[in-house]
Protein backbone atom coordinates (compact mmCIF):
# COMPACT_ATOMS: atom_id res chain seq x y z
CA UNK A 1 0.00 0.00 0.00
CA UNK A 2 1.45 3.01 -0.95
CA UNK A 3 1.35 6.38 1.44
CA UNK A 4 -0.90 8.37 -1.05
CA UNK A 5 -3.74 5.29 -0.90
CA UNK A 6 -2.64 5.53 2.89
CA UNK A 7 -4.00 9.33 2.96
CA UNK A 8 -6.44 9.57 0.97
CA UNK A 9 -7.34 12.94 2.56
CA UNK A 10 -5.33 16.04 3.32
CA UNK A 11 -4.44 15.75 6.75
CA UNK A 12 -4.19 12.68 8.52
CA UNK A 13 -4.63 12.48 12.33
CA UNK A 14 -2.46 9.65 13.96
CA UNK A 15 -3.56 8.71 17.29
CA UNK A 16 -3.42 5.53 19.55
CA UNK A 17 -2.27 4.12 23.11
CA UNK A 18 1.64 5.20 23.71
CA UNK A 19 3.78 2.24 22.83
CA UNK A 20 1.43 1.42 19.93
CA UNK A 21 3.86 3.06 17.19
CA UNK A 22 2.08 6.28 16.25
CA UNK A 23 5.45 7.99 15.91
CA UNK A 24 6.70 5.29 13.70
CA UNK A 25 4.04 5.07 11.72
CA UNK A 26 3.67 8.39 11.45
CA UNK A 27 7.38 9.49 10.55
CA UNK A 28 7.20 6.91 7.99
CA UNK A 29 3.75 8.15 6.12
CA UNK A 30 5.48 11.37 6.22
CA UNK A 31 8.55 10.32 4.68
CA UNK A 32 6.37 8.18 2.00
CA UNK A 33 4.81 11.07 0.98
CA UNK A 34 6.98 13.42 0.26
CA UNK A 35 8.93 10.68 -1.58
CA UNK A 36 5.68 10.59 -3.56
CA UNK A 37 6.04 14.49 -4.62
CA UNK A 38 3.81 16.00 -1.59
CA UNK A 39 4.46 18.95 0.48
CA UNK A 40 4.48 17.41 3.38
CA UNK A 41 4.15 19.05 7.22
CA UNK A 42 4.67 16.36 9.54
CA UNK A 43 3.40 17.83 13.09
CA UNK A 44 4.67 16.65 16.51
CA UNK A 45 1.91 17.19 18.65
CA UNK A 46 2.84 15.01 21.73
CA UNK A 47 2.42 17.07 25.08
CA UNK A 48 3.30 14.09 27.35
CA UNK A 49 6.20 11.83 26.27
CA UNK A 50 9.51 13.96 26.99
CA UNK A 51 11.79 11.67 24.60
CA UNK A 52 11.24 9.44 21.62
CA UNK A 53 9.10 11.82 19.98
CA UNK A 54 8.95 12.47 16.09
CA UNK A 55 11.22 15.67 16.73
CA UNK A 56 13.71 13.67 17.40
CA UNK A 57 14.21 12.95 13.62
CA UNK A 58 14.14 16.46 12.47
CA UNK A 59 17.32 16.09 10.29
CA UNK A 60 16.02 12.63 8.83
CA UNK A 61 12.99 14.74 7.84
CA UNK A 62 14.17 17.69 6.56
CA UNK A 63 16.62 16.19 4.26
CA UNK A 64 13.91 14.18 2.92
CA UNK A 65 11.40 17.34 2.45
CA UNK A 66 8.86 16.94 5.39
CA UNK A 67 8.83 20.24 7.09
CA UNK A 68 8.63 19.53 10.46
CA UNK A 69 6.16 20.88 12.94
CA UNK A 70 7.35 20.59 16.48
CA UNK A 71 7.29 23.18 19.55
CA UNK A 72 10.74 25.18 19.23
CA UNK A 73 14.49 24.11 20.40
CA UNK A 74 14.56 26.39 23.03
CA UNK A 75 11.19 24.89 24.87
CA UNK A 76 11.30 21.15 23.42
CA UNK A 77 12.81 20.23 26.96
CA UNK A 78 10.95 22.78 28.88
CA UNK A 79 8.13 19.89 30.07
CA UNK A 80 4.98 22.92 29.32
CA UNK A 81 2.29 21.31 27.07
CA UNK A 82 3.34 24.45 24.31
CA UNK A 83 1.96 23.78 20.88
CA UNK A 84 4.23 25.49 18.05
CA UNK A 85 2.05 28.06 16.27
CA UNK A 86 3.38 26.69 12.95
CA UNK A 87 0.87 24.06 13.33
CA UNK A 88 -2.09 26.26 11.65
CA UNK A 89 -0.36 26.76 8.74
CA UNK A 90 -1.01 22.55 8.21
CA UNK A 91 -4.44 23.57 9.48
CA UNK A 92 -5.21 26.30 6.82
CA UNK A 93 -2.78 25.83 3.39
CA UNK A 94 -4.60 23.42 1.28
CA UNK A 95 -1.30 22.61 -0.58
CA UNK A 96 -0.30 20.80 2.01
CA UNK A 97 -0.46 17.37 2.55
CA UNK A 98 -0.66 17.33 6.73
CA UNK A 99 0.37 14.28 9.20
CA UNK A 100 -0.10 14.69 12.77
CA UNK A 101 1.53 12.90 15.03
CA UNK A 102 -0.59 13.23 18.24
CA UNK A 103 0.30 12.12 22.25
CA UNK A 104 -1.36 8.69 22.98
CA UNK A 105 -4.59 8.01 25.07
CA UNK A 106 -7.29 10.43 25.50
CA UNK A 107 -5.36 12.79 27.64
CA UNK A 108 -2.46 12.97 25.23
CA UNK A 109 -5.38 13.50 22.40
CA UNK A 110 -6.81 16.67 24.91
CA UNK A 111 -4.46 19.11 22.51
CA UNK A 112 -6.38 18.10 19.22
CA UNK A 113 -9.87 19.71 20.66
CA UNK A 114 -8.90 23.18 20.45
CA UNK A 115 -8.58 22.48 16.92
CA UNK A 116 -12.02 20.27 16.10
CA UNK A 117 -14.26 23.68 14.18
CA UNK A 118 -11.05 23.99 11.87
CA UNK A 119 -9.98 20.22 11.49
CA UNK A 120 -14.15 20.30 10.60
CA UNK A 121 -13.87 22.08 7.63
CA UNK A 122 -10.87 20.04 6.47
CA UNK A 123 -10.81 16.79 4.45
CA UNK A 124 -9.14 14.87 7.21
CA UNK A 125 -9.12 11.27 8.89
CA UNK A 126 -8.63 10.05 12.30
CA UNK A 127 -6.55 6.69 12.23
CA UNK A 128 -6.09 4.73 15.15
CA UNK A 129 -3.29 2.86 15.60
CA UNK A 130 -3.23 -0.86 17.31
CA UNK A 131 -0.92 -3.01 19.04
CA UNK A 132 -1.65 -5.96 20.61
CA UNK A 133 1.51 -6.36 22.72
CA UNK A 134 0.34 -3.27 24.85
CA UNK A 135 -0.99 -4.43 27.85
CA UNK A 136 -3.33 -1.42 27.97
CA UNK A 137 -5.02 -2.26 24.60
CA UNK A 138 -4.02 -6.12 23.80
CA UNK A 139 -7.71 -6.93 23.79
CA UNK A 140 -10.49 -5.24 22.00
CA UNK A 141 -12.87 -4.57 24.66
CA UNK A 142 -9.70 -2.05 25.65
CA UNK A 143 -8.60 -1.01 22.63
CA UNK A 144 -12.46 0.20 21.94
CA UNK A 145 -12.11 2.05 25.26
CA UNK A 146 -8.88 3.97 24.42
CA UNK A 147 -10.54 4.71 20.61
CA UNK A 148 -14.22 5.84 22.37
CA UNK A 149 -11.93 7.98 25.02
CA UNK A 150 -9.75 10.16 22.37
CA UNK A 151 -13.37 10.78 20.39
CA UNK A 152 -14.63 11.80 23.28
CA UNK A 153 -12.16 13.60 24.21
CA UNK A 154 -11.36 15.33 20.46
CA UNK A 155 -15.04 15.37 19.56
CA UNK A 156 -13.55 13.83 16.37
CA UNK A 157 -14.70 10.97 14.55
CA UNK A 158 -12.21 7.76 13.64
CA UNK A 159 -12.38 6.52 10.50
CA UNK A 160 -9.52 3.96 10.22
CA UNK A 161 -7.94 1.53 12.14
CA UNK A 162 -4.44 1.15 11.83
CA UNK A 163 -2.82 -2.47 12.65
CA UNK A 164 0.78 -1.53 14.29
CA UNK A 165 1.56 -4.75 16.00
CA UNK A 166 4.85 -5.26 16.71
CA UNK A 167 7.89 -6.22 19.62
CA UNK A 168 9.83 -3.85 18.85
CA UNK A 169 13.40 -5.29 17.59
CA UNK A 170 11.71 -8.64 18.75
CA UNK A 171 8.90 -8.61 15.79
CA UNK A 172 8.10 -11.03 13.49
CA UNK A 173 5.91 -11.52 10.88
CA UNK A 174 3.42 -13.80 13.58
CA UNK A 175 2.94 -11.18 15.93
CA UNK A 176 2.05 -8.84 12.83
CA UNK A 177 -0.74 -11.83 11.93
CA UNK A 178 -2.32 -11.78 15.61
CA UNK A 179 -2.64 -7.86 15.57
CA UNK A 180 -4.52 -8.36 12.73
CA UNK A 181 -6.99 -10.49 14.58
CA UNK A 182 -7.24 -7.84 16.98
CA UNK A 183 -7.70 -5.33 14.26
CA UNK A 184 -10.33 -6.98 12.65
CA UNK A 185 -11.87 -7.73 15.84
CA UNK A 186 -12.22 -3.79 17.10
CA UNK A 187 -13.33 -3.39 13.41
CA UNK A 188 -16.12 -5.41 13.70
CA UNK A 189 -17.67 -4.10 17.10
CA UNK A 190 -17.08 -0.70 15.82
CA UNK A 191 -17.87 -0.64 11.99
CA UNK A 192 -14.65 1.04 11.47
CA UNK A 193 -12.67 -0.10 8.47
CA UNK A 194 -9.18 -1.70 8.95
CA UNK A 195 -7.25 0.40 6.77
CA UNK A 196 -3.66 -1.29 7.11
CA UNK A 197 -1.26 -3.18 8.58
CA UNK A 198 2.02 -1.89 9.25
CA UNK A 199 5.19 -4.22 8.82
CA UNK A 200 8.81 -3.38 7.97
CA UNK A 201 9.37 -4.04 4.19
CA UNK A 202 11.35 -7.64 5.34
CA UNK A 203 8.22 -8.97 7.07
CA UNK A 204 5.55 -7.84 3.77
CA UNK A 205 6.18 -10.69 1.89
CA UNK A 206 5.40 -12.94 4.62
CA UNK A 207 2.10 -11.54 4.77
CA UNK A 208 0.81 -11.37 1.41
CA UNK A 209 -2.44 -13.90 3.26
CA UNK A 210 -3.74 -10.52 4.78
CA UNK A 211 -6.87 -9.44 3.73
CA UNK A 212 -5.84 -5.73 4.13
CA UNK A 213 -3.01 -4.02 2.35
CA UNK A 214 0.51 -3.58 3.82
CA UNK A 215 2.26 -0.57 4.39
CA UNK A 216 5.62 -1.37 4.17
CA UNK A 217 7.61 0.98 6.61
CA UNK A 218 11.86 1.32 7.73
CA UNK A 219 12.58 1.74 11.35
CA UNK A 220 13.68 5.50 12.27
CA UNK A 221 12.72 5.90 16.10
CA UNK A 222 15.83 3.68 16.93
CA UNK A 223 17.76 3.94 20.46
CA UNK A 224 20.91 5.44 20.97
CA UNK A 225 22.56 2.02 20.72
CA UNK A 226 20.85 0.36 17.81
CA UNK B 1 5.64 -16.82 27.45
CA UNK B 2 3.97 -13.83 26.64
CA UNK B 3 5.80 -10.99 25.74
CA UNK B 4 4.11 -7.80 25.73
CA UNK B 5 5.67 -4.23 25.28
CA UNK B 6 6.19 -2.29 28.01
CA UNK B 7 7.48 1.53 29.04
CA UNK B 8 9.50 1.41 31.94
CA UNK B 9 8.17 3.64 34.62
CA UNK B 10 5.03 1.37 34.05
CA UNK B 11 6.64 -2.16 34.50
CA UNK B 12 8.37 -0.71 37.41
CA UNK B 13 5.14 0.28 38.88
CA UNK B 14 3.17 -2.83 37.85
CA UNK B 15 6.48 -4.87 38.84
CA UNK B 16 5.90 -3.29 42.48
CA UNK B 17 2.43 -4.15 42.63
CA UNK B 18 3.00 -8.09 41.70
CA UNK B 19 5.75 -7.85 44.18
CA UNK B 20 3.41 -7.30 47.27
CA UNK B 21 3.69 -3.30 47.08
CA UNK B 22 0.79 -2.02 49.24
CA UNK B 23 1.65 1.20 49.71
CA UNK B 24 2.97 4.03 47.05
CA UNK B 25 3.82 7.74 47.80
CA UNK B 26 4.93 10.18 45.33
CA UNK B 27 4.93 13.94 43.90
CA UNK B 28 4.98 13.75 40.45
CA UNK B 29 8.38 15.00 38.20
CA UNK B 30 9.64 14.21 34.48
CA UNK B 31 10.51 11.57 33.60
CA UNK B 32 9.07 9.03 35.96
CA UNK B 33 5.54 10.36 36.18
CA UNK B 34 4.64 7.29 34.60
CA UNK B 35 4.79 5.45 38.07
CA UNK B 36 2.81 7.16 39.95
CA UNK B 37 -0.10 7.77 37.12
CA UNK B 38 0.13 4.11 36.73
CA UNK B 39 -0.05 3.46 40.77
CA UNK B 40 -3.07 5.82 40.83
CA UNK B 41 -5.06 3.28 38.43
CA UNK B 42 -3.77 -0.24 39.60
CA UNK B 43 -3.12 0.42 43.41
CA UNK B 44 -6.38 0.95 44.87
CA UNK B 45 -7.35 -1.57 42.33
CA UNK B 46 -4.78 -4.19 43.65
CA UNK B 47 -6.18 -3.35 46.99
CA UNK B 48 -3.27 -0.87 48.34
CA UNK B 49 -2.99 2.17 48.68
CA UNK B 50 -1.84 5.53 46.68
CA UNK B 51 -1.32 9.26 48.03
CA UNK B 52 0.05 11.80 45.55
CA UNK B 53 1.51 13.67 48.82
CA UNK B 54 2.24 17.36 49.08
CA UNK B 55 5.95 16.94 48.63
CA UNK B 56 8.73 14.74 47.98
CA UNK B 57 9.50 15.19 51.57
CA UNK B 58 6.11 13.78 52.78
CA UNK B 59 6.08 11.14 50.48
CA UNK B 60 9.15 10.03 51.57
CA UNK B 61 8.07 10.45 55.16
CA UNK B 62 4.79 8.41 54.24
CA UNK B 63 6.87 5.53 53.13
CA UNK B 64 8.97 5.90 56.58
CA UNK B 65 5.31 5.03 58.42
CA UNK B 66 3.90 2.80 56.02
CA UNK B 67 7.43 0.09 56.16
CA UNK B 68 7.38 0.98 59.70
CA UNK B 69 4.00 -0.59 59.86
CA UNK B 70 5.32 -3.86 58.50
CA UNK B 71 4.15 -3.06 54.59
CA UNK B 72 5.68 -3.01 51.32
CA UNK B 73 6.25 0.60 50.35
CA UNK B 74 7.40 2.18 47.79
CA UNK B 75 8.19 6.08 46.11
CA UNK B 76 9.78 6.89 43.08
CA UNK B 77 11.00 10.23 42.26
CA UNK B 78 13.81 11.72 39.54
CA UNK B 79 17.05 13.48 40.49
CA UNK B 80 15.53 16.41 42.17
CA UNK B 81 12.93 14.98 43.84
CA UNK B 82 15.48 11.98 45.29
CA UNK B 83 17.50 14.39 46.48
CA UNK B 84 14.70 15.76 48.74
CA UNK B 85 13.95 12.27 50.20
CA UNK B 86 17.65 11.79 51.63
CA UNK B 87 16.13 12.64 54.27
CA UNK B 88 13.65 10.01 54.89
CA UNK B 89 16.49 7.35 53.53
CA UNK B 90 18.95 7.83 56.22
CA UNK B 91 15.88 7.59 58.97
CA UNK B 92 15.02 4.43 57.41
CA UNK B 93 18.63 3.38 56.91
CA UNK B 94 18.91 3.67 61.14
CA UNK B 95 15.09 2.52 61.95
CA UNK B 96 16.03 -0.52 59.87
CA UNK B 97 12.84 0.19 57.86
CA UNK B 98 12.67 -1.95 54.37
CA UNK B 99 11.54 0.50 51.16
CA UNK B 100 12.24 0.62 47.91
CA UNK B 101 13.00 4.28 46.70
CA UNK B 102 13.08 4.53 42.85
CA UNK B 103 15.29 7.04 40.87
CA UNK B 104 14.44 7.63 37.21
CA UNK B 105 17.60 10.35 36.72
CA UNK B 106 17.76 13.26 34.91
CA UNK B 107 20.12 15.82 34.07
CA UNK B 108 21.55 17.56 36.85
CA UNK B 109 22.43 19.19 39.45
CA UNK B 110 19.94 21.48 40.66
CA UNK B 111 17.04 21.14 38.60
CA UNK B 112 18.96 20.44 35.52
CA UNK B 113 16.72 18.98 32.14
CA UNK B 114 14.35 16.33 31.68
CA UNK B 115 16.65 14.26 29.56
CA UNK B 116 18.54 11.07 30.61
CA UNK B 117 21.46 11.43 33.10
CA UNK B 118 23.76 9.09 35.65
CA UNK B 119 24.68 12.32 37.81
CA UNK B 120 23.52 10.88 40.88
CA UNK B 121 25.86 7.96 41.61
CA UNK B 122 27.52 9.66 44.06
CA UNK B 123 24.50 10.16 46.03
CA UNK B 124 23.19 7.07 45.55
CA UNK B 125 26.33 4.89 46.70
CA UNK B 126 27.62 6.90 49.06
CA UNK B 127 24.49 7.49 51.23
CA UNK B 128 22.89 11.05 50.43
CA UNK B 129 21.65 11.25 53.45
CA UNK B 130 23.90 11.54 56.93
CA UNK B 131 24.95 8.97 59.03
CA UNK B 132 26.64 5.77 58.73
CA UNK B 133 24.26 3.70 56.45
CA UNK B 134 24.50 2.16 53.01
CA UNK B 135 21.43 0.90 50.58
CA UNK B 136 21.72 -1.73 47.94
CA UNK B 137 21.37 0.37 44.61
CA UNK B 138 20.68 -1.80 41.76
CA UNK B 139 20.94 0.15 38.31
CA UNK B 140 18.99 -1.71 35.48
CA UNK B 141 20.03 -2.04 31.96
CA UNK B 142 16.64 -3.18 30.21
CA UNK B 143 13.17 -3.33 30.95
CA UNK B 144 12.89 -6.57 31.70
CA UNK B 145 15.70 -5.84 34.59
CA UNK B 146 13.82 -3.49 35.78
CA UNK B 147 11.14 -5.63 36.61
CA UNK B 148 13.18 -8.29 38.21
CA UNK B 149 15.58 -5.48 40.08
CA UNK B 150 12.15 -4.20 41.45
CA UNK B 151 11.02 -7.13 42.41
CA UNK B 152 14.14 -8.34 43.62
CA UNK B 153 14.51 -4.91 45.37
CA UNK B 154 11.45 -5.61 47.69
CA UNK B 155 13.22 -9.37 49.25
CA UNK B 156 16.19 -7.36 49.36
CA UNK B 157 14.86 -4.52 51.53
CA UNK B 158 12.67 -7.18 53.88
CA UNK B 159 15.83 -9.52 53.83
CA UNK B 160 18.08 -6.73 55.88
CA UNK B 161 15.60 -4.39 57.17
CA UNK B 162 17.43 -1.97 54.95
CA UNK B 163 16.25 0.80 52.19
CA UNK B 164 16.50 -0.16 48.68
CA UNK B 165 17.20 2.45 45.57
CA UNK B 166 16.48 1.32 42.03
CA UNK B 167 18.67 3.66 39.97
CA UNK B 168 17.35 4.09 36.58
CA UNK B 169 18.82 6.72 33.83
CA UNK B 170 15.66 8.17 32.50
CA UNK B 171 15.73 5.99 29.37
CA UNK B 172 14.49 3.20 31.62
CA UNK B 173 11.82 5.02 32.66
CA UNK B 174 10.95 6.29 29.46
CA UNK B 175 11.38 3.90 26.73
CA UNK B 176 9.48 0.78 25.57
CA UNK B 177 11.04 -2.79 25.33
CA UNK B 178 8.96 -5.91 24.92
CA UNK B 179 9.14 -7.69 28.27
CA UNK B 180 7.64 -11.55 30.03
CA UNK B 181 6.10 -11.29 33.44
CA UNK B 182 7.70 -14.43 34.83
CA UNK B 183 6.96 -16.59 37.93
CA UNK B 184 9.23 -15.65 40.43
CA UNK B 185 9.93 -17.99 43.66
CA UNK B 186 10.68 -14.79 46.39
CA UNK B 187 13.18 -15.12 49.26
CA UNK B 188 12.64 -16.90 52.37
CA UNK B 189 12.22 -13.71 54.35
CA UNK B 190 12.30 -13.16 58.44
CA UNK B 191 8.99 -11.96 60.09
CA UNK B 192 8.62 -8.79 60.83
CA UNK B 193 8.15 -9.18 64.56
CA UNK B 194 9.62 -5.31 64.75
CA UNK B 195 6.35 -3.65 63.07
CA UNK B 196 4.87 -1.11 64.72
CA UNK B 197 1.31 -2.48 63.80
CA UNK B 198 -0.63 -2.55 67.23
CA UNK B 199 0.12 -4.73 70.22
CA UNK B 200 -2.04 -7.74 69.43
CA UNK B 201 -1.53 -9.50 72.76
CA UNK B 202 2.27 -9.26 71.80
CA UNK B 203 4.16 -9.08 75.73
CA UNK B 204 5.82 -5.55 74.59
CA UNK B 205 5.28 -2.60 72.32
CA UNK B 206 7.73 -2.15 69.28
CA UNK B 207 9.05 1.63 68.78
CA UNK B 208 10.82 3.09 65.69
CA UNK B 209 12.65 5.63 66.58
CA UNK B 210 16.30 6.99 65.43
CA UNK B 211 16.81 9.03 68.33
CA UNK B 212 19.69 7.66 69.84
CA UNK B 213 21.09 10.74 72.31
CA UNK B 214 23.45 8.20 74.26
CA UNK B 215 26.61 8.12 72.28
CA UNK B 216 27.97 4.90 73.18
CA UNK B 217 24.10 3.37 72.42
CA UNK B 218 24.31 5.52 69.35
CA UNK B 219 27.30 3.88 68.56
CA UNK B 220 26.80 0.10 68.96
CA UNK B 221 23.35 0.58 67.21
CA UNK B 222 25.78 1.58 63.94
CA UNK B 223 28.16 -1.20 64.99
CA UNK B 224 24.49 -3.59 64.34
CA UNK B 225 23.74 -1.83 61.14
CA UNK B 226 27.16 -1.97 59.75
CA UNK B 227 26.90 -5.87 60.61
CA UNK B 228 24.51 -5.86 57.88
CA UNK B 229 26.71 -3.53 56.01
CA UNK B 230 28.85 -6.36 55.42
CA UNK B 231 26.64 -8.82 54.84
CA UNK B 232 25.19 -7.23 52.17
CA UNK B 233 28.43 -6.80 49.94
CA UNK B 234 29.77 -10.58 51.06
CA UNK B 235 25.90 -11.73 49.43
CA UNK B 236 24.43 -9.13 46.68
CA UNK B 237 26.82 -8.10 44.31
CA UNK B 238 25.82 -9.00 40.99
CA UNK B 239 27.11 -7.95 37.50
CA UNK B 240 27.52 -8.56 34.16
CA UNK B 241 30.12 -9.85 31.67
CA UNK B 242 30.10 -9.38 27.93
CA UNK B 243 32.29 -10.53 25.31
CA UNK B 244 34.94 -10.34 28.38
CA UNK B 245 36.18 -14.02 27.49
CA UNK B 246 39.37 -12.95 25.57
CA UNK B 247 38.85 -8.89 25.98
CA UNK B 248 41.79 -6.96 25.94
CA UNK B 249 40.26 -3.31 26.63
CA UNK B 250 37.51 -3.35 28.34
CA UNK B 251 34.28 -0.69 29.04
CA UNK B 252 32.79 -0.30 32.12
CA UNK B 253 29.35 0.84 31.83
CA UNK B 254 26.14 0.55 33.62
CA UNK B 255 22.57 0.91 32.98
CA UNK B 256 21.73 2.32 29.19
CA UNK B 257 25.08 3.59 28.37
CA UNK B 258 26.01 -0.25 29.23
CA UNK B 259 24.09 -1.01 25.90
CA UNK B 260 25.97 1.63 24.03
CA UNK B 261 29.73 0.68 25.08
CA UNK B 262 28.21 -3.12 23.85
CA UNK B 263 27.63 -1.73 20.32
CA UNK B 264 30.72 0.15 20.59
CA UNK B 265 32.50 -2.95 21.79
CA UNK B 266 31.06 -5.02 18.50
CA UNK B 267 31.88 -2.16 16.19
CA UNK B 268 35.48 -2.18 17.77
CA UNK B 269 35.73 -6.26 16.97
CA UNK B 270 34.77 -5.71 13.63
CA UNK B 271 38.12 -3.43 13.42
CA UNK B 272 40.22 -5.75 15.21
CA UNK B 273 40.44 -4.64 19.09
CA UNK B 274 38.95 -7.66 21.13
CA UNK B 275 36.89 -5.08 23.33
CA UNK B 276 34.10 -6.06 25.87
CA UNK B 277 31.87 -4.87 28.72
CA UNK B 278 31.88 -4.84 32.28
CA UNK B 279 28.56 -3.71 33.35
CA UNK B 280 28.11 -3.35 36.56
CA UNK B 281 24.13 -4.28 38.24
CA UNK B 282 24.76 -3.23 41.84
CA UNK B 283 26.42 -0.10 42.19
CA UNK B 284 26.81 -0.50 46.00
CA UNK B 285 27.70 -3.11 46.46
CA UNK B 286 30.31 -2.54 43.65
CA UNK B 287 31.92 -5.53 42.47
CA UNK B 288 35.21 -4.73 42.72
CA UNK B 289 36.70 -7.86 43.75
CA UNK B 290 35.45 -8.77 39.88
CA UNK B 291 36.89 -6.34 38.35
CA UNK B 292 40.39 -6.21 39.98
CA UNK B 293 40.84 -9.75 38.90
CA UNK B 294 40.07 -8.90 35.55
CA UNK B 295 42.79 -6.12 35.73
CA UNK B 296 45.06 -8.46 37.11
CA UNK B 297 44.76 -10.39 33.58
CA UNK B 298 47.92 -10.33 31.29
CA UNK B 299 45.93 -9.99 27.83
CA UNK B 300 43.92 -7.36 29.31
CA UNK B 301 45.47 -3.77 28.28
CA UNK B 302 43.69 -0.97 29.27
CA UNK B 303 39.78 0.17 30.63
CA UNK B 304 37.69 3.01 29.39
CA UNK B 305 34.24 3.92 31.61
CA UNK B 306 31.09 5.32 30.24
CA UNK B 307 29.08 7.10 31.76
CA UNK B 308 25.79 10.12 31.15
CA UNK B 309 27.69 11.80 33.73
CA UNK B 310 31.21 13.51 34.35
CA UNK B 311 32.74 10.58 35.80
CA UNK B 312 31.22 9.38 38.88
CA UNK B 313 31.37 5.63 39.04
CA UNK B 314 35.01 5.99 37.70
CA UNK B 315 36.21 6.45 41.39
CA UNK B 316 34.88 2.80 42.00
CA UNK B 317 36.89 1.55 38.78
CA UNK B 318 39.75 3.11 40.31
CA UNK B 319 39.50 1.51 43.26
CA UNK B 320 38.50 -1.85 41.54
CA UNK B 321 41.64 -1.61 38.95
CA UNK B 322 43.92 -0.04 41.70
CA UNK B 323 46.75 1.17 39.55
CA UNK B 324 47.20 -2.07 37.67
CA UNK B 325 46.12 -0.75 34.10
CA UNK B 326 45.18 2.76 32.49
CA UNK B 327 41.84 3.81 33.12
CA UNK B 328 40.19 6.25 30.66
CA UNK B 329 36.92 8.18 31.04
CA UNK B 330 34.59 9.62 28.47
CA UNK B 331 31.29 10.51 29.63
CA UNK B 332 28.15 12.98 28.53
CA UNK B 333 26.16 14.75 31.42
CA UNK B 334 23.12 17.11 31.75
CA UNK B 335 20.70 14.80 29.74
CA UNK B 336 23.13 14.04 26.58
CA UNK B 337 23.43 10.74 25.63
CA UNK B 338 26.59 9.11 24.57
CA UNK B 339 26.41 8.31 21.04
CA UNK B 340 28.06 4.56 19.46
CA UNK B 341 30.80 6.24 17.90
CA UNK B 342 31.87 8.75 20.20
CA UNK B 343 32.58 6.12 22.64
CA UNK B 344 34.12 4.00 20.06
CA UNK B 345 36.31 6.69 19.59
CA UNK B 346 37.59 7.13 22.96
CA UNK B 347 37.79 3.67 23.30
CA UNK B 348 40.39 3.92 20.06
CA UNK B 349 42.24 6.44 21.81
CA UNK B 350 42.65 4.45 24.71
CA UNK B 351 43.78 1.48 22.90
CA UNK B 352 46.28 3.50 20.82
CA UNK B 353 48.37 4.65 24.14
CA UNK B 354 48.49 0.54 25.39
CA UNK B 355 49.16 -1.41 22.40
Amino acid sequence: MTAAECCSHRVTIVTGHYGTGKTEFAVNLALALAAGGERVMLADLDIVNPYFRSRERRELLEEAGVRLVATPRALADADVPALPAELHTVLEDRSVRGVLDVGGDPSGARVLARFRPRLLKEDHQLLYVLNANRHEVRTAERAIACLRGIEAMTGLACTGLVNNTHLCGETDAEEIRAGAELGGAVSRETGIPLLCHVAEARFVPELTDLKEPVFAIAIRMKKPWE
Amino acid sequence: MKREIWKGSEAIAEAAIRAGCRCFFGYPITPQNEIPEYMSLHMPQSGGVFVQAESELAAVNMVYGAAASGVRAMTSSSSPGVSLKQEGISYMAACQLPAVVVNVMRGGPGLGSIQPAQGDYFQATRGGGNGDYRTVVLAPANIQEAVDLTQEAFDIADQYRNPVILLADGLIGQMMEPIVWKERTPRELPKKTWAASGRRGRDHSNFVTSLLIDAPACEAHNLELAKKTAEMERNECRWEEIMLDDAELVLVAYGTPSRVAQTAAENLRRQGVKAGVFRPITLWPYPYARLREIAGLDRVKTFLTVEMSLGQMLDDVNLAVAGQKPVKFYGRSGGMIPHVSEVEQAALEAWKEVK
